[in-house]
C-alpha cells in the first residue's frame, strides 16, 4: 500500500506553500511558457543566461503542489549551472521519475530526490516534468510555449 | 383534520420506496474490490458509471450465443440479433417517450449524436451570418462541433450566459434568440456543476421564433425521467455508458419530420435500399443513420441498462441521488475553505468543488489513495472553469449504488488531504 506522505513529503508541502524564486525575472535573457492542459497548469520560466551559465532562474504560474514544488526546487537547484548540468541533472530526474531498471544519479539531483515518490503515481510525472520542458525550451530559445500533451 | 391526514397521505404516496441500497450494491460486481488496499468508493458516475451484472452477462450471452450480423441474414442467429436489437431500440423509445421507434438513432454516443445533427441536420440550411445558439455551460462536446459548423459556413456562436450559482440566465437567452437563429443546442443537466436546465421553457421560447432545440441528455437520462414529447424537443442525445451500460454506444432522438428531411451523415452498408452507380436510394427511417455494422451487443445491452433503471425507477432513484447531495453538502460545511462549484435551486448528484489552497489534482490523488474515485480537472467544460475563475474543480458524482457512508469516507479522504497537504 501506498503512503501518501511519500509523494507529499514535508520539503514538497514547503516548496508548494512557499514557492522560491517565484515572481517575474526583469532582466531575463529568455522567457519560456508551459501549459499542461489535462490539468490547467500553467508556468513561465525566466532564465538569465550568461556564457552558457544560468546567472538567475525564476518562475511563475499555478498549479497542483507537485508542479509547483518541482518549478520551485527546479530553480533553487540550477542557480548557477552551467546549461551542460542542467541537461544532466534533467535526464537524471526523469530517470528518477520514470525508468524501472536504470538508477539516477543522485549525487546530480540534491533535494530533487524529495520527488521520487512521484514514480508510483505515473499520471502526476508530467506534473513534475512540466518546469523542466518548459526550462529546456527556455535554453533551446523556442518563441511558442511548450504542452504536456 | 381529516383534510389534514388526507394531505399526509397524499404526500406519502408521492415518496417513492426508498432504495435497497445493499441488495443494488451486490449487482455490481466491480464494487466488491479494493483499491490501495481500500474499499473501493466510487463517485465518478458522471463520467461512467459502472455496470451492473445483468448489464454484463448479456453482453457475453451476445457474443456467446447470438453473435451475427443483423438485417440481413436469412438465417437463425441473424434474426435473433436483429429481434433482439430492435428490442432494444423499442425499449428507448418507451424510456424517453418518443412517439415511434423511427426516431431513435443508435449512435457512438452523445458526442456523434450532436455532430450528426450539426453536419446532417444544420449545415445544409446554415448561411454566412445565420446564428446557432449554445449555453456558457455546455460541455466541450456540445460547443466544438458547433465551433466546427460555425467555420463551415460562417454561421455565428451565441453563447447564453450562467450566473454564479450555476443558472442560465434567461433573459439572455431570449435576447439572443433572432431571426437568424438556426437551431439552439442545451445540455439537459450541466456535467460540470449538476445544474438542471428549464429545457421545456427553453424549448417553448425557441418554437415560438420558429427555432429547433437539442438537448444534450447525456447527464439527463440517468437522472430525470425525460418524455421527449412532453419536451417537445427536436432532437435529444445521450450516451449508453453514464446510464448503466455499455461504452460505445448511445442514442439520438430526433422528431420523424426532421429526420425524414435530412440527407444521411455517413454512406456505407445498411444505410440503403439500392444502390447503382448512378443513384443510390437511402433507406427508411432510422437505419437511414445507421450505416456499417453497429455496435449490435452494445445496443442490446442497453435495452438491458434501460430495464435495470426502469425496474428501480427513476423517482426513487433521483430521491436517493438527493439525499446523498444534501448529505455530502451538509457534511461540507464542517470542512473550511471548501467552496462549493454550481448551487442551481434544480440540481443533479453533482457536487463540484475547489479547496483554498489545494489543488484539485493533489485532493484527487490523496482521496485515490483512500480508495476514493472523483474527477478532477476542467470536466470538459473550460468555459464553465472560466467563470467561475478556477483551473479546474473536484467532482464527486453519486449514483445509486452510492451510500451516505462513502460520502463520509469522501469527506474524511478531504480531511486528511488538509493535513497532508497544508
Amino acid at each position: 500500500m501506498l503512503d501518501i506522505t511519500d509523494l507529499y513529503q514535508d520539503i514538497i508541502v514547503d516548496h508548494n506553500r512557499s514557492p522560491r524564486n517565484f515572481g517575474k525575472l526583469e532582466n531575463a535573457t529568455r522567457v519560456a511558457e508551459g501549459y499542461n492542459p489535462l490539468c490547467g497548469d500553467r508556468l513561465t520560466i525566466y532564465l538569465n543566461l550568461n556564457s552558457g551559465n544560468i546567472k538567475d532562474v525564476r518562475f511563475e504560474g499555478s498549479g497542483c503542489a507537485i508542479s509547483v514544488a518541482s518549478a520551485s526546487l527546479m530553480t533553487e537547484h540550477l542557480q548557477g549551472k552551467t546549461i551542460e548540468e542542467a541537461e544532466t541533472i534533467f535526464e537524471n530526474f526523469h530517470t528518477l521519475l520514470t525508468k524501472d531498471h536504470v538508477q539516477a544519479n543522485m549525487a546530480v539531483l540534491g533535494k530533487l530526490a524529495a520527488l521520487s515518490g512521484v514514480k508510483e503515481y505515473p499520471v502526476r510525472v508530467k506534473c513534475a516534468t512540466l518546469c523542466w520542458h518548459t526550462l529546456r525550451s527556455a535554453l533551446e530559445g523556442k518563441e511558442t510555449a511548450v504542452s504536456t500533451e | 383534520m381529516s383534510r389534514a391526514i388526507d394531505s399526509t397521505a397524499a404526500r406519502l404516496r408521492q415518496v417513492p420506496p426508498a432504495l435497497d441500497v445493499e441488495r443494488l450494491r451486490a449487482e455490481f460486481p466491480i464494487l466488491k474490490q479494493k483499491v490501495h488496499g481500500k474499499p473501493l468508493v466510487y463517485l465518478d458516475n458522471a463520467a461512467t458509471t459502472q455496470k451492473p451484472q445483468s448489464v454484463i452477462d448479456v453482453l457475453g450471452r451476445y457474443y456467446g450465443e447470438i453473435n451475427s450480423n443483423i438485417h440481413r441474414g436469412i438465417h437463425t442467429l441473424s434474426q435473433r440479433a436483429t429481434h433482439d436489437y430492435e428490442e432494444a431500440r423499442a425499449k428507448v423509445q418507451r424510456f424517453i417517450s418518443a412517439h415511434s421507434s423511427k426516431e431513435i438513432v443508435f449512435v457512438r454516443g452523445t458526442t456523434e449524436a450532436i455532430n450528426l445533427v450539426a453536419q446532417s441536420y444544420a449545415r445544409p440550411r446554415l448561411r454566412s451570418g445565420d446564428d446557432i445558439i449554445i449555453s456558457e455551460m455546455e460541455h466541450h462536446s456540445n460547443i466544438v462541433p458547433w465551433q466546427l459548423l460555425c467555420e463551415q459556413t460562417g454561421a455565428i456562436l451565441k453563447v447564453i450566459p450562467i450566473n454564479d450559482a450555476g443558472e442560465l440566465i434567461i433573459e439572455e437567452y431570449k435576447n439572443l434568440l433572432g431571426d437568424r437563429t438556426k437551431i439552439v443546442n442545451i445540455a439537459h443537466v450541466s456535467n460540470a456543476l449538476g445544474t438542471i436546465n428549464p429545457i421545456k421553457a427553453i424549448i417553448e421560447i425557441a418554437h415560438a421564433h420558429n427555432v429547433p432545440v437539442l438537448v444534450d441528455g447525456a447527464q439527463g437520462v440517468p437522472h430525470l425521467r425525460v418524455d421527449v414529447q412532453d419536451l417537445d424537443c427536436d432532437f435529444y442525445a445521450f450516451s449508453g455508458h453514464k446510464l448503466f451500460g455499455p461504452t460505445g454506444v448511445g442514442v439520438l432522438f430526433g422528431k420523424a419530420a426532421l429526420l425524414d428531411a435530412m440527407p444521411p451523415y455517413q454512406g456505407g452498408g445498411d444505410m440503403i435500399k439500392a444502390v447503382t452507380f448512378k443513384k443510390t436510394i437511402y433507406n427508411d427511417l432510422p437505419y437511414k443513420f445507421e450505416a456499417g455494422t453497429p455496435h449490435i451487443a452494445g445496443v442490446i445491452a442497453l435495452g438491458t441498462a434501460i430495464d435495470y433503471v426502469s425496474g428501480i425507477g427513476l423517482d426513487a432513484i433521483a430521491t436517493h441521488e438527493h439525499d446523498l447531495l444534501d448529505y455530502a453538502i451538509n457534511a461540507a460545511t464542517e470542512i473550511p475553505g471548501l467552496r462549493l462549484i454550481g448551487t442551481a435551486r434544480q440540481k443533479t448528484s453533482i457536487f463540484s468543488f475547489v479547496m483554498d489552497g489545494i489543488h484539485p489534482h493533489d485532493l484527487g490523488t490523496v482521496l485515490d489513495n483512500e480508495g476514493v474515485a472523483i474527477r478532477t480537472g476542467h470536466h470538459c467544460a473550460m468555459p464553465v472553469m472560466e467563470h467561475f475563475g478556477v483551473p479546474a474543480t473536484a467532482r464527486a458524482s453519486f449514483a445509486l449504488y452510492n451510500t451516505r457512508r462513502e460520502i463520509d469516507y469522501l469527506i474524511a479522504g478531504i480531511k486528511k488531504a488538509c493535513q497532508v497537504l497544508m
